[in-house]
């Protein structure tokens, strides 16, 4: 699990001229996004501490400390370095409750493209967070996260229930699982090319 | 670290020495990958300025990074480490591929190499 310590060593990154990209994980409370950061991440994922002011706001000045009421929220990331690309893949769990709406900003912005997870016990959890994604133009895919105990699904009644794009994929996948992380992230890689070769033709 | 005349991709030395805090700002966000200059560690700096400079000492790191390690909220980084590049104390990678910016060739070459690199690890 994520630790805001700072008795961790320090894992520098080995080429400062990579270029980051940045995707982000985002979906309602409990459902996976920490664990599909670590499964995925070359370091144990790392906790930046938001502030943000009593009704939510992120703090992003110093002025901001002075005169509100201030709280934190932990945020979980973590990293991927593919040396021989030259890239850096960070990816960044986001909360998916609509009081942390002023963090987006910062958060989603620069993301390349999204995964917004969903528990299929709960699956409206992660309904803002679609939304938000939506309205911000990230392009994403939709991944079941699989629970032990959650019920099977029928994919398309899921879709019609998500009122998802038709060209939107929707998977499944196991967050625990490294490899099944990686297959997820690599769907979201091909998803992602073809969005944006499609952008050119438009 | 790159030494000078390496490579690429650094953000504009006006910007990096010279330029107003409320430029810079906006050449440093939590994705960009900073390192800080082979100099001496400047006496009467804040102590949050000089643990940003004693972490980046030894390599590259993400500012959001920094943050985490340092337990710094990113927001509150942020404006320290604008300070420090502004100064000549901290370089700032120009690293972040942003969609809002780049080409579509860049985005699909960027994606195409995230994808290898997906397949090798």
């Amino acid at each position: 699990m994520a630790s805001g310590r700072s008795d961790r060593p320090t894992i520098y990154l080995a080429d400062p001229d990579t270029t980051v990209v940045k995707v982000v994980v985002a979906g309602g409370f409990g459902v996976g996004k920490t664990t599909l950061v670590g499964a995925v991440s070359e370091i144990t994922p790392l906790r930046t501490e938001e502030l943000i002011t009593a009704s939510g706001a992120l703090v992003d000045d110093m002025a901001g400390l002075t005169d509100k009421t201030h709280t934190t929220v932990g945020i979980d990331f973590g990293r991927t370095t593919f040396h021989e690309q030259q890239v850096t893949l960070y990816l960044f769990g986001t909360p998916g409750q609509p009081r942390f709406r002023p963090l987006w900003e910062g958060l989603a912005s620069g993301a390349i493209g999204a995964i917004v997870l969903l528990d299929t016990r709960r699956p409206g959890d992660s309904y803002w967070a679609m939304d938000e994604i939506e309205q911000r133009k990230i392009p994403y895919i939709v991944a079941v996260n699989r629970f032990p105990e959650s019920p099977p699904h029928d994919p398309a009644q899921l879709r019609a229930a998500l009122d998802l794009d038709p060209a939107t994929p929707l998977l499944t996948c196991d967050a625990t699982d490294r490899v099944s992380a990686r297959a997820l992230l690599e769907s979201l890689m091909q998803y992602l090319i073809c969005h944006y070769r499609q952008e050119e033709s438009t | 670290m790159t030494g000078p005349g390496g490579r690429r991709r650094l953000v504009p030395a006006y910007l990096a020495t010279a330029g107003s805090a409320t430029a810079t700002r906006n050449t440093v966000d939590r994705m960009t990958v900073l390192t800080a200059e082979p100099l001496p560690l400047p006496v009467g700096l804040e102590p949050a300025a000089h643990r940003i400079l004693e972490k980046l000492r030894p390599g590259a790191l993400t500012l959001v990074e920094v943050a985490a390690y340092l337990q710094l909220p990113p927001s509150i980084t942020r404006v320290i480490v604008s300070e420090l590049v502004d100064r000549g104390l901290v370089r700032a990678h120009a690293s972040m591929l942003n969609p809002q910016e780049a080409t579509r060739a860049q985005k699909i070459d960027i994606l195409e190499r995230t994808l290898r690199g997906l397949r090798k690890i």
